[in-house]
C-alpha cells in the first residue's frame, strides 16, 4: 500500500499529517516541483524583507522523518496513468494505491500585445523563485518605481512587498476598485487615499493594451484608455487558476478546478484532490467553487488525507475570506461583500479610516468588510458559518465593543461552555 | 485534555483573572513589580466582556481542530504534544490570519509591532492557570474534558 501526494504545500503537508494520524505503517511518497517546503503566502513578506528565506518553512525541520514520508523535490510529474495506477516523474515510474493531487494554482498570463516570456522586467508573483528573481532585478536595476497589473489579492500582496522596499507603485485595475472580489468602493477608497499620500496611485477601469520593449527589456506600457507609463518593472497579478495540466486525459472531472465530493474524492477511484487545484463546496452559495486560500487548503488537505487512510470525515465547505494589510491599514473580509442582486440588507459604519460593513440576507450575516477594525473579526466568521439569526441584535453588530456578549445567551453558552467547548 | 470552563453567572466582573494572567506572564511574576515598574508588561491573554451586569472572562478554547493553527502562514501558532495551542512570537509576521479565523475572537493583535500581542498558553509550568486559581468565585474553572 502506497500513498502518493503530488504537490507539497499546505494541503499536501496537512494530508500527510492526517494520513499518519490513522496509518502509521504504509508508505507515503510526496512529489514536489519546488526545491523545498515553504509557505507561499509568505513571498510578499519575503519581498518586503520582513521574513528571511530560511524562515519561510512552515513545517518542522525533521518533517519527513517525523511523518515517515519520502519527499522528492524539484521533480515534475509528467503523467498520471489511472488505469495502471502509476505516475511518471523524472525518469522514474511509481505506482500508487491512493493518490492526492494538491498541485495548487498557476498564474493567469494575460493576453497583451508585445508581451512574451523572454522580455526582462516582467514577472508573475506566486512562487519563491518569482520573488528571488524580482529582488535580484530590483537590486541590479536600482528600481524605484513599478507597475502592477491587477489590484486583486495577489496584486495587493505584491504591492505590500514593494511598498516596504520604498518602491513607488502604480496599480492598474480593470474593476472600479481594489480587491474587487472582497472590497467595496469605500474600503478601496481608504486604501487608494493611503497610496496617494505616499506618491503611489491606482489607475482603475482599464488595463494594459500593449507592452513596449527594447532589446528584450520592458520600456513602457500603454493602457486601453490611451495613457502611457514608462516602467522597468511590471508585475502581472491578474489572478491564478487551478493547475490542471497534469490531469488532462486522465478522466478526472473538472469544471474550473478538479471536482471533488465532501471527502475530497474525485470521480476517479482512489484519486483525491485538495487545495487551490480543486473546487470545494462554497458554504454560502451551496455550489462548488475554487476558494484559493491558505486555511481552506490546509483543511481540505486534512480531510483528504484522513479519507485516503480510511477515516472518512465529512467536509462541510468553506467561504471566501481574506486578511490583508497595506500601508499599515489592516483589513479582513468574509463572504459576499458586494451582492449583485436585491434581497440583501447592508449595514455600514465609517469613521475616518475605520470602516465596517455587514451584509445580511434573511437576517443572517453573509458578508463582512473590516478596515482598520479587525479585532475579534473571527466572531463574524463564526456567525456566518453558524447561519445565526441576528435580527435581535442587528444594530449592535457595527459597535466597537462588539463581542460574544452580543450573542443570545443560549448561543453564547453553547460555544463557550458547550460540549467539547469548541467549534 | 484540561480546559478552562466558563460560568458567566458566577463572574462578578472583578477582572482579577486579567491581573493574574499579566503577572504570571511578566518577568518578575510579582504583582506589585509587574504593575508598578515593569517595562514591556505583557498584555492579558483574556478577553474580558462586559455589558450591563453580565460579565465573563474568555480565553483561548484550545480547540481540537484549531482554525488558527490551520490558518497560520508560518506555523507560529502551533499545537504542542498535549494539544495546547501555543504561539511562537519569533515566527509571527502579523498576517492576521489567526484573527480572521478564531471563532472566539480571543487572539489580540499588536498592530504596531505586527505580532500577536497575547495568546493564552494555559500557564505553562502551572498545575492550575493563574486566572482560574485567582478567580474568587469560580467563574472560571479547569476541568478534564
Amino acid at each position: 500500500m502506497r500513498y502518493v501526494i503530488i504537490g507539497c504545500s499546505t494541503s499536501g503537508v496537512n494530508a500527510i499529517k492526517a494520513i499518519r494520524e490513522v496509518d502509521k505503517e504504509n508508505e507515503i511518497v510526496a512529489l514536489s516541483d519546488e526545491e523545498k517546503i515553504y509557505s507561499r503566502p509568505l513571498i510578499s513578506y519575503f519581498l518586503a524583507g520582513r521574513v528571511k528565506e530560511e524562515n519561510m518553512n512552515f513545517v518542522e525541520e525533521d518533517f519527513s522523518r517525523k511523518y515517515n514520508v519520502k519527499i522528492y523535490f524539484s521533480t515534475e510529474v509528467k503523467k498520471i496513468d489511472t488505469k495502471s495506477k502509476t505516475l511518471l516523474f523524472g525518469k522514474k515510474r511509481i505506482n500508487y494505491d491512493k493518490l492526492l493531487i494538491s498541485v495548487g494554482g498557476v498564474p493567469i498570463k494575460p493576453n497583451i500585445d508585445g508581451y512574451d516570456d523572454s522580455i526582462k522586467g516582467i514577472f508573475t508573483f506566486t512562487k519563491l523563485s518569482d520573488v528571488r528573481n524580482i529582488v535580484k532585478y530590483i537590486e541590479d536595476n536600482k528600481i524605484k518605481e513599478a507597475v502592477i497589473l491587477g489590484g486583486g489579492l495577489i496584486g495587493m500582496k505584491a504591492s505590500e512587498g514593494l511598498l516596504n522596499r520604498k518602491i513607488k507603485i502604480k496599480i492598474i485595475e480593470l474593476a472600479d476598485k481594489l480587491l474587487a472580489n472582497t472590497f467595496d468602493k469605500t474600503a478601496s477608497e481608504i486604501l487608494e487615499n493611503k497610496l496617494k499620500e505616499i506618491g503611489s496611485e491606482v489607475v482603475k477601469e482599464t488595463t494594459i493594451k500593449k507592452i513596449v520593449s527594447k532589446s528584450k527589456k520592458i520600456q513602457e506600457i500603454v493602457l486601453l484608455n490611451g495613457q502611457k507609463f514608462k516602467t522597468k518593472l511590471l508585475i502581472l497579478a491578474v489572478g491564478v487558476k487551478p493547475n490542471l495540466n497534469l490531469i488532462k486525459d486522465t478522466g478526472i472531472k473538472t469544471n474550473k478546478g478538479i471536482i471533488v465530493n465532501e471527502y475530497m474524492e474525485t470521480n476517479v477511484r482512489d484519486i483525491y484532490a485538495a487545495g487551490d487545484v480543486c473546487e470545494g463546496t462554497d458554504f454560502l452559495s451551496n455550489t462548488n467553487s475554487v476558494i484559493a486560500i491558505w486555511p481552506t487548503a490546509a483543511k481540505q488537505g486534512r480531510i483528504a488525507g484522513s479519507s485516503m487512510a480510511g477515516k472518512k470525515i465529512h467536509y462541510d465547505g468553506t467561504f471566501a475570506m481574506n486578511s490583508i494589510e497595506i500601508l499599515n491599514v489592516p483589513s479582513i473580509s468574509f463572504g459576499i461583500t458586494n451582492p449583485k442582486v436585491n434581497g440583501y440588507e447592508i449595514l455600514t459604519k465609517r469613521e475616518g479610516e475605520r470602516y465596517k460593513k455587514i451584509v445580511l440576507k434573511d437576517n443572517k450575516i453573509v458578508g463582512v468588510i473590516l478596515v482598520n477594525n479587525i479585532e475579534r473579526a473571527g466572531i463574524y466568521g463564526l456567525m456566518i458559518r453558524e447561519k445565526l439569526n441576528v435580527s435581535e441584535f442587528k444594530q449592535e453588530l457595527l459597535k466597537d465593543d462588539f463581542g460574544f456578549l452580543l450573542l443570545p445567551k443560549d448561543v453564547r453558552k453553547h460555544y463557550v461552555v458547550g460540549e467539547g467547548i469548541e467549534v | 485534555m484540561k480546559k478552562i470552563v466558563i460560568d458567566e453567572e458566577y463572574c462578578m466582573g472583578c477582572r482579577l483573572c486579567e491581573i493574574y494572567c499579566v503577572t504570571f506572564h511578566s518577568k518578575s511574576k510579582d504583582i506589585i513589580k509587574t504593575f508598578r515598574s515593569e517595562k514591556d508588561r505583557p498584555i492579558s491573554a483574556i478577553v474580558f466582556e462586559e455589558r450591563g451586569y453580565t460579565t465573563f472572562a474568555l480565553q483561548c478554547r484550545h480547540c481540537k481542530d484549531a482554525p488558527c493553527t490551520d490558518a497560520c502562514l508560518t506555523s507560529a501558532m502551533y499545537k504542542d504534544k498535549s494539544n495546547v495551542v501555543l504561539y511562537n512570537k519569533d515566527k509571527c509576521v502579523g498576517c492576521w490570519m489567526c484573527i480572521m479565523v478564531c471563532p472566539f475572537g480571543i487572539i489580540k493583535p499588536d498592530l504596531k509591532n505586527k505580532k500577536v500581542a497575547s495568546k493564552c498558553d494555559l500557564c505553562i509550568g502551572r498545575e492550575i492557570p493563574a486566572c482560574v486559581e485567582n478567580c474568587p468565585n469560580e467563574a472560571i474553572s479547569i476541568k478534564e474534558l
